[in-house]
């Protein structure tokens, strides 16, 4: 097996110095799909945002690498040029710019930083076209600006088909339930279980079992205070839905 | 006043210029009768300090420094620049009028064919036969307590006149290039009209532009008289070249159950002052105004608008974006004036700013002046960065950091060029917008 992600004593603390990730060591390799389950306020977001690049975090200690190349060093767009995806759990309203016109220079953008060639207009849409179709998402909506008026279950099934169009080697998808009604959670794990794939390792935090009836993990995590506190299979999730995050919080504390 | 306060290099020179020239200025007697009153009006009061009110934020006694000589009429090398001149509007299929370094040149104009209902002519000419265009069109709305303006009537040598006959649906737009083509600074007085009949409509697209690295002047002038039921899309894009001091008013009387669409859009000049007096004299109004700036380097540019409704039932959006880099400095005063009476009015005034640089500057100063009970109006300001959670989720997608911030400059000032209903012009002011952002690369 091949690690995809290793993170190695991880430390981050958000500006002010409170210590949000405190010690975290994970590694995904190439074809899992790892879950990470946790009570609110634990650091499952922070851990994305500080994958996925964000600025405002502090890594006071520890190593992140993809593919073996130092993933802290580099700037969110160059990461996610590098196959960093990160579903957000409230992605973000960009009035003014069309959700086709944000595809394509998104698009694009990876495609020229790993210098390959960009995709023609009509090629690029042909392909966003079918992938909306997959997720049941409106061609209309393409037009109009990025998530504005989106409603929450439009929003994520957007994120799951920015995620089919760029072709992420890690996918982290942090919530990506939460706001789906039942039809539309089958449609989004449908797009994430095609996306599965030897080559491809994907972090999907979530609070419910349900979405790992339908993505079903190879390991989960439970994340608590900032580092993960015990690490199982499939059944580690059922068995959590039955008796809370108590101890792991008293533990961790 | 009892003060008698120094005259500054500027005005004894504005003075000169107007000494100088005055006897030759087209105008009959009662055009030079009107030239006089302005000059005097100027001279009592000399350039507009900070502590006019109006000119609060523009200081122009103090920023400028001198008068330029007036610029001498194009000659044929001269014609052959603005020719040659690159134009926004290229390929647009509009009727284009030629106005070069403040003449109008009709060999350089589209005159073919005109449209039965349109007429087109010289300024010059108009003044020469002393029609009152310059007294008493406009009424009401001319502010004659505005130095910068009377400067222009004083001195407004030539200019474009374009009168659509009523009922005459234009469809083809107009657009009236100002260009300067000399390198050696001069100054430029322009003063135009266009008088849209009961029931008509047209599109009107002035440019202005010049060359980089000359610190020329132009005062320019527009004077719009639309008839009841009539409807105007006026767009002026100032590009002046990067040392260019640009004044330009905007006079409009608007009719009842009129359309006035405005839209200003400014990415050039050094110091721009544009000022806007707009009248709704007819019930039933609906006018849509709105603004772009893209400003970087040490531009300052200043948009300054009196808009009254005069009559009842009318409606008015204002919406004016100021993208600021470097040391520039955006300015908007809007001011909204409600008539005893005018009763119905709806009136919503909205100006943002979008700053690229700690040392960028924004002022915004709205005012309400309002002398009806029953009406709806409203004003509001932002002035802010670019929202770093926004760049993040582009820049998480693979967008380096200064397309994302090209992506989110072109969505703010978006608003304000899909407020054009012509696509060619929606185009050409994308076209500008994309050159300054590649520009600041
Ligand atoms: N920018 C910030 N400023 C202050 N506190 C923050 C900031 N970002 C995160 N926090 C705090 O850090 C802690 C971890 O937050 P985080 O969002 O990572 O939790 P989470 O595990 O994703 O929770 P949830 O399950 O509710 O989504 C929380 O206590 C949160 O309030
Ligand atoms: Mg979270």
């Amino acid at each position: 097996m091949t690690a995809l992600l290793e993170i190695k004593g991880l430390h981050a603390e958000i500006a002010g110095g409170r210590k949000i990730i405190q010690g975290l060591d994970l590694t995904v390799n190439k074809g899992e799909i790892h879950a990470i389950m946790g009570p609110n306020g634990a650091g499952k977001s922070t851990l994305s945002y500080v994958l996925a690049g964000k600025p405002g975090y502090e890594i006071t200690a520890g190593e992140v690498y993809l593919n073996g190349e130092d993933l802290l060093a580099m700037e969110a767009d160059e990461r996610a040029a590098k196959g960093v995806f990160l579903a957000f759990q409230y992605p973000l309203e960009i009035p003014g710019v069309a959700t086709l016109t944000f595809l394509r220079a998104a698009f694009n953008a990876q495609r020229k930083a790993r210098g390959e060639e960009e995709l023609s207009s009509p090629d690029l849409i042909k392909r966003v076209r079918e992938i909306a179709k997959t997720l049941n998402i409106d061609a209309d909506m393409l037009k109009r600006p990025l998530n504005v008026g989106f409603s929450g279950g439009e929003k994520k099934r957007n994120e799951t088909l920015q995620m089919a169009l760029l072709q992420p080697s890690l996918c982290v998808l942090d919530e990506t339930d939460s706001g789906l009604d039942i039809d539309a959670l089958k449609v989004v794990a449908n797009g994430v279980n095609a996306l599965r794939s030897a080559e491809r390792g994907m972090i999907v935090i979530t609070h419910y079992q349900r979405l790992l009836d339908y993505i079903v993990p190879d390991i989960v995590h439970v994340f608590a205070a900032g580092r993960i506190v015990r690490t199982g299979g499939a059944d580690l999730a059922r068995e959590l839905e039955a008796t809370g995050y108590a101890q792991y919080q008293s533990e961790a504390a | 006043m009892g003060v008698a306060i120094r005259k500054t290099k500027a005005e004894l020179g504005l003075a000169d210029l107007y000494q100088g020239a005055r006897r030759y200025l087209p105008g009959g007697e009662e055009i030079t009768a009107v030239r006089a009153a302005a000059f005097d009006r100027f001279n009592a009061v000399g350039l507009p300090h900070r502590r006019v009110e109006a000119w609060r934020y523009t200081d122009l006694r103090t920023q400028m420094k001198e008068a330029k000589r007036l610029a001498s009429l194009p000659d044929d090398a001269a014609k052959t620049k603005a020719r040659e001149a690159r134009d926004l509007f290229a390929g647009a299929g509009f009727r284009k009028l030629m106005v070069v370094d403040g003449a109008f040149v009709p060999e350089l104009s589209d005159l073919a064919d005109l449209e039965p209902g349109l007429a087109i002519q010289p300024m010059s000419d108009a003044l020469a036969a002393d029609k009152p265009l310059l007294s008493q069109r406009l009424g009401p709305v001319v502010p004659d307590d505005d130095p910068a303006l009377a400067l222009n009537t004083a001195l407004a040598a030539n200019g474009v006149v374009i009168l659509v006959a009523p009922g005459t649906a234009l469809s083809r737009p107009i657009h009236v290039a100002f260009v300067t083509t000399n390198w050696v600074a001069t100054s430029m007085f322009t003063r135009s009209l266009v008088n849209i009949g009961a029931g008509a409509s047209a599109t009107v697209v002035e440019s202005h532009q010049g060359p980089d690295g000359s610190e020329y002047q132009v005062n320019t002038a527009m004077q719009l008289v639309v008839g009841d039921e009539a409807r105007i899309d006026h767009i002026k894009v100032v590009g002046e070249g990067n040392g260019a001091l640009h004044i330009g008013s905007l006079l409009a009387n608007i009719g009842a159950r009129a359309t006035f669409n405005q839209l200003g859009f400014v990415a050039g000049g050094s110091l721009i002052r544009n000022q806007l007096f707009v009248r709704l004299a007819g019930e039933g109004t609906v006018a849509d105004i709105r603004g772009g700036a893209l400003l970087s380097g040490t531009q300052h540019a200043d948009t300054t608008l009196a808009i009254e409704h005069a009559a009842e039932n009318g409606q008015s959006r204002e919406t004016f974006k100021a993208v600021v880099g470097d040391t520039a400095r955006a300015v908007f005063q809007g001011k909204i004036t409600v008539a005893p009476g005018a009763q119905k009015t709806d009136a919503k005034m909205m100006s943002r700013a979008l700053l690229l640089s700690d040392e960028a500057e924004a002022d915004s100063k709205p005012e309400l002046e309002i002398f009806a009970d029953d009406v709806q109006c409203g004003h509001g300001t932002t002035t802010g960065a670019i929202d770093d959670e926004l760049l993040f989720y582009l820049m998480a997608r693979g967008i380096p950091p200064a397309d994302a911030k090209a992506l989110l400059i072109q969505a703010f000032i978006g608003e304000i060029i899909e407020g054009a209903a012509n696509e060619s012009v929606r185009d050409a002011l994308t076209g500008a917008m994309l050159g300054w952002l590649g520009q600041r690369e």
